[in-house]
């Protein structure tokens, strides 16, 4: 186990260095002038250029551009904002609400998919089994935005039980209603992956070995089909932290949620490329760190990795 | 004595639903058995068998239901007890020992802890008092250094130890009823008869009944006081283990009977059938030979010993412990011997004995580690491009699965068209006149061309197989344990078909196979291998009547039913 | 010496005429050949769902080619004097805040919602399997590259990482057009899309490439490039179908989101993710919410169907239920 966790760790690094190339390629790496094409039409003055040049080196070739800007991410220099404010102090800022934001739709779509799912795939076929699949269906194919304004302007404008917009306060109350909207599309998922590996264990052979043993039905279910189910579910959790991510931008944008998702959308709207830059970078890093630990974390919850 | 016996069906009907129809797969089935007998309901797949297990003890899957008769254990009938009802029958009135170890544990929860499972729920015992019971139970089924066991996964344990566990797991209730569903066909030959052994001897000190399901008449008559034979859902005959074996009287028997190996091996008759295929085999392969040696295209000499293999060694490099460190597996050993023209030779072996690693270095598809394998007087590992391609015309395999041996998109036609094809053989026209003439050679409509391979059983698929490899006309057909995945009667036949055209075509057969029983009918030398090495090499005759080593005499010892037409 | 017989174990035979013998293993030769596909194809028909989702999709294919057969409308036409106006004979939705048809619009905006979802799969699917195919087959360092570079792609969340892209791209070439916005959006979602496909074609050929058939084509001669495409590629390809078709979808409503977030395809192009983004700005007022609702529900039945559809499709194909 010990050497599964040496090499998973070690492949991390590969993955970092090489997302934040790739990153940093998408960007910069095309003729003319990078700088000037990151402003786009915008007027700016010679001497933003030059500013904006010196801090992303552009006068050394572009690997060593490159590695200047990741001992920059490493050391948490990301430059400064066109506001003027260091990067990595908005992101410091803004990085508290983000997580407790995430971690709560990640609460709910762990919980109610699992439950849900775990539902509907021991009765498969019947009146439950077939709402949810067409819920988590719905959910899935419309846009997050299209949710998050729906929900806005039922529960926040309408029945006012949530604020429309977050605002200065990110209370837990206050983030209930965009945790939600953030969760939703991964609570259908969840659901989905539960429902066909719980449908999938029921028919195992060890369950029906659990049955002959003269377990009574309700101990089958949680001893040797959840537990059994319940692996894969934990894996996509892990993956499902990058789409959060992705997620926090839209959901921060459109209830107005001081968090590092918002940070990056006021960026794309002013179309400020080198701040998305940064806080696309730190985003990676996130995922890539909490993708390892839950790996970590299936490898220790699977005795055959455990104990190979 | 007037004993009352503890189990009685009566004329059960069983059905699976399919789409809201009813497919019958038990027929008006009827078994008795008595307080501590063992009682065998022998069938082939479909027979209905595993259906009227799973019915006794209501697990039926999903979609069946039992539509009839009654199921009278210990006076009460439970056929339609209710799902709490056969609940508290099961592990302490009826219990079940499954048939595949690995699937049957759940590979998340420590051994011991599945076992606890079964007292904590019967209410035997719990806490401390169950593991205490749990290491007896472990050292009853046959278990060493139980306590470190019990806290192991299933993944760390063999194949054989799962299936001790699995018979703890059974009788830790102490039922009065076991149900034993092929409990050891997915084992090795001799841990079978190990753990069979063991089996009996625990059931017999608790006095509980055995109802063993199994394929295998031979064993049943072995293990079982009185058999039932099962067909189609049908109970077709049943009474007294030997009786049956001896004067079997329903034509279904009759047939298992005399195919099935480990008993059709015994007889003068299959003997002598193979001394006849032989001379003749060597008689047209001399022909054959003769013509090779001349014929320019041809990789051969014309030599009488046309597969010849010395000192063939593999050795797989495996990670180890340590990333930097690997482990060296000698999946091979230093093998040796010699195939001559027109006769077959048998490789014999358990799991990890090499044998199949054997057959696919002689084949090339597996490079050689060291040693050397030779054709007709080549050294195989020489041969490139245009005589490459000539060796691989003159010799072909089938292997085991018929599930995975035809590509699935290919229809009979190309499939058995594709060697021809490759080898740019004949015009279209001609390629399909050879199909035709192949498919009738191995008995199977010229029909059968347009179909694909998910419309065939295993049978017949095997037979598709080999008429693919015989497409090119070969001289050696390597076999890797190419009947072991089929039904008794089906195998029987395909072995009669494999001996008809050795004898027609003077073929030369490397037939790779564990099962011991069926290389006497097909057979003429045979190599005991065991962990790569090479234990015994000898004829068949020698094989079976003066075994020299003691492997080779535990292998005879495990074909079930063996002693039982001459003993009695 | 024999035992006595118990009462319940006699010796029985059963007559002949209830259980007649069958030849051992015969073929049928009455019903018309089946392969594999036709078995799935065959269970597919009966499907629901599938039923339902083709049924939509052809409806939407109809639609994309001659949208003029549901509306008069001009979906370019827009006048202001019309903003939001309600529904009146022959604009079944009313007008949007430009003073545009919605229901022209919503029609005539499947074109490019669904062209990125298309081509976007089909690069996909091409780059993927390819990659896939070749580190499966090979194996070694190969497969380790491979593995390693899509690890790398992996840690990128598709929306995070088109909108790095789009948005350096928007900044280099600000005018564009219907082929060049949707030329932007499908390679960039292509180029982060792929390693999905790629990782399960890879599983999969690792699978068939064990398979004895494949043995056996060695065996007879055949080469191994012949063998990958002749065998191995061919039994591979149904977890990447189903996925794929799953996929398609979910790129139609990353368009979507993208365009939301200005980074879509350009105002110019009538998109469903266009109408929708604009109209959200008339959600707050809570009026006129048909304007959003129109395009939303084209969009998400689009996307439905194509889920179904992949559903359908994984269930007709599972292997389970293809052994005799």
């Amino acid at each position: 186990m010990w050497w599964y966790a040496a090499r998973r760790i070690l492949q991390t690094i590969p993955v970092l260095l090489g997302s934040t190339l790739l990153i940093y390629a998408l960007v910069f790496l095309r003729p003319g002038d990078p700088i000037r094409a990151l402003f786009g039409e915008k007027p700016v003055s010679e001497a933003t250029l030059q500013q904006v040049r010196e801090q992303y080196n552009f006068d050394e070739p572009f690997l060593v551009q490159w590695l200047l800007f990741l001992k920059g991410a490493v050391t948490g220099d990301f430059g400064q904002s066109f506001t003027g404010r260091p990067v990595i102090d908005l992101v410091a800022d803004a990085f508290p609400v983000t997580i407790k934001l995430a971690l709560m739709a990640l609460v709910f779509e762990a919980v109610f998919g699992i439950i849900a799912g775990t539902i509907a795939g021991l009765r498969k076929g019947k009146l439950f089994d077939s709402t949810m699949l067409i819920v988590s269906l719905l959910v899935i194919a419309v846009p997050i935005f299209v949710f998050g304004f729906v929900l806005q302007l039922i529960f926040g404008v309408q029945l006012g039980w949530f604020p429309p917009t977050v605002g200065g306060d990110p209370s837990f109350y206050n983030l209930l209603l965009p945790a939600i909207v953030l969760g939703l599309v991964s609570f259908a998922y969840v659901l989905r992956l539960t429902r066909s590996s719980v449908a999938g264990n029921l028919g195992a052979d060890h369950v029906r070995t659990a049955r002959a043993k003269g377990l009574p039905e309700g101990t089958v279910v949680r001893r040797h089909v959840l537990r059994n189910s319940l692996i894969p579910v934990v894996t996509y959790l892990g993956v499902d932290i990058g789409a959060l991510m992705a997620g926090a931008i839209v959901t921060e944008g459109i209830f107005n949620i001081p968090g590092v998702g918002n940070l990056a959308y006021q960026a794309v709207i002013r179309g400020e490329t080198p701040t998305i830059v940064s806080v696309v970078t730190i985003m990676v890093f996130v995922y890539v760190l909490a993708a390892l630990l839950v790996d970590l974390l299936y490898a220790f919850l699977d005795p055959r990795i455990r104990y190979a | 004595m007037s004993q009352q016996p503890l189990l009685e069906v009566r004329d059960l009907d069983v059905a699976f639903y399919a789409d809201k129809r009813a497919i019958p797969a038990v027929r008006g089935a009827n078994l008795t058995v008595y307080p501590g007998q063992t009682v065998a309901i022998v069938g082939e797949s479909g027979s209905g068998k595993s259906t009227t297990a799973h019915a006794i003890i209501g697990l039926l899957p999903g979609t069946g239901r039992i539509t009839g008769g009654e199921i009278i254990f210990d006076g009460l009938d439970i056929a339609q007890s209710s799902k709490k009802g056969f609940e508290s029958l099961r592990g302490d009135q009826i219990g079940l020992v499954p048939q595949d170890p690995m699937s049957n544990l759940n590979p998340l929860w420590r051994v011991g802890t599945q076992i606890k499972e079964a007292l904590v729920a019967n209410d035997i015992a719990k806490g401390k008092d169950a593991d205490r019971r749990v290491h007896g139970l472990l050292a009853e089924a046959g278990l060493n250094d139980v306590e470190r066991r019990a806290r192991q996964y299933p993944h760390e344990f063999s194949g054989g130890m799962r299936q001790r566990a699995l018979i703890a797991m059974g009788l830790a209730a102490r039922p009065k009823l076991l149900i034993a569903d092929e409990p050891t066909s997915a084992l090795d030959v001799t841990v079978q008869k190990q753990i069979l052994d063991h089996l009996d001897g625990l059931t017999d000190e608790l006095g509980t009944a055995v109802l063993l399901i199994t394929h295998d008449l031979g064993l049943a008559a072995e293990r079982a006081d009185h058999i039932v034979v099962m067909y189609k859902g049908h109970v077709v005959e049943s009474g007294p283990a030997l009786e049956i074996l001896k004067n079997p009287e329903h034509p279904y028997t009759r047939r298992l009977v005399s195919s099935a190996p480990s008993i059709a091996s015994q007889r003068l008759s299959s003997m002598r059938a193979r001394e006849e295929v032989r001379e003749q085999a060597v008689q047209t392969a001399g022909e054959i030979a003769a013509e090779v040696a001349t014929a320019k295209e041809a990789v051969g000499k014309g030599e009488d010993d046309i597969i010849v293999v010395e000192n063939l060694t593999k050795v797989f490099m495996l990670p180890g412990d340590r990333p930097w460190r690997k482990t060296e597996l000698r999946a091979v050993d230093d093998v040796s011997f010699r195939l001559r023209r027109g006769t077959t030779t048998a490789i014999v072996g358990e799991s990890g004995s090499g044998k199949s690693t054997v057959a696919r270095m002689v084949l090339g598809l597996l490079d050689v580690t060291e040693g050397t394998v030779r054709f007709d007087g080549y050294d195989t590992s020489q041969l490139k491009g245009k005589k490459l391609m000539a060796l691989r015309r003159q010799m072909q395999p089938v292997f085991q699965n018929p599930y995975a041996s035809l590509d699935p998109m290919y229809s009979i036609f190309k499939s058995i068209e594709e060697p021809l094809a490759t080898h740019g053989i004949g015009s279209s026209k001609d390629r399909e006149a050879k199909v035709r003439d192949l498919l009738d050679k191995v008995s199977l409509p010229a029909s059968v061309m347009r179909r694909y391979p998910n419309e065939l059983s295993g049978g017949q698929r095997q037979r598709v197989a080999i008429a693919r490899a015989l497409a090119l006309e070969p001289e050696v057909v390597v076999l890797d344990e190419a009947v072991s995945a089929l039904d008794v009667l089906v195998q029987a036949q395909i072995l009669e078909l494999l001996n008809d055209l050795q004898a027609e075509m003077g073929l030369s057969y490397l037939f790779i196979t564990h099962d011991l029983a069926v290389v006497r009918q097909i057979a003429d030398d045979v190599l005991v291998m065991q962990d790569g090495k090479l234990v015994e090499a000898a004829s068949v005759a020698e094989v079976f009547d003066n075994p020299r080593e003691q492997y080779t005499r535990k292998l005879l010892d495990a074909i079930p039913g063996r002693d039982l037409l001459t003993t009695a | 010496m024999p035992k006595p017989t118990l009462p319940g174990q006699e010796r029985y035979v059963a007559p002949l005429e209830e259980t007649p013998l069958a030849a051992v293993d015969s073929v049928q030769v009455d019903e018309a050949p089946s392969s594999q596909w036709k078995e799935a194809w065959k269970q597919l028909r009966r499907n629901p769902m599938f039923l339902v989702s083709a049924a939509l999709l052809a409806i939407l294919a109809v639609i994309i080619a001659v949208p003029g057969l549901f509306t008069n409308s001009d979906p370019q036409l827009c006048e202001l004097s019309r903003s939001l106006d309600p529904a009146s004979p022959g604009h079944p939705f009313g007008f949007n805040f430009q003073g545009c048809d919605v229901w022209s619009r919503t029609l005539y905006g499947a074109r490019a919602s669904v062209a990125v979802g298309v081509l976007t799969t089909l690069l996909v699917v091409l780059i993927g399997s390819l990659a896939g195919a070749f580190a499966g087959f090979k194996g070694g360092w190969v497969d380790g590259i491979l593995s390693r570079i899509s690890d790398i792609f992996f840690a990128i969340p598709l929306i995070l990482a088109a909108i790095v892209c789009l948005s350096a791209i928007n900044n280099w070439f600000p005018e564009r057009a219907f082929w060049g916005g949707i030329s932007a959006v499908v390679l960039t979602l292509a180029v982060f899309g792929w390693p999905q496909i790629a990782r399960i074609m890879r599983g999969s050929v690792m699978e068939v490439k064990n398979l004895e058939f494949v043995d056996a084509a060695k065996a007879i001669g055949a080469k191994d490039s012949r063998n990958l495409w002749r065998h191995i590629v061919p039994n591979s390809v149904s977890p990447v179908i189903v996925t794929a078709t799953v996929s398609l979808g979910i790129f139609i409503v990353a368009e979507a989101t993208l365009s939301f977030l200005g980074l879509g395809l350009p105002a110019s192009v009538v998109s469903w993710g266009n109408d929708i983004s604009e109209a959200q700005r008339l959600v707050r007022s809570g009026t006129r919410l048909g304007v959003m609702f129109v395009p939303a529900t084209a969009l998400a039945l689009t996307v439905l169907s194509f889920i179904l559809l992949g559903d359908a499709v994984r269930d007709a194909l599972d292997p389970k239920a293809k052994k005799r």
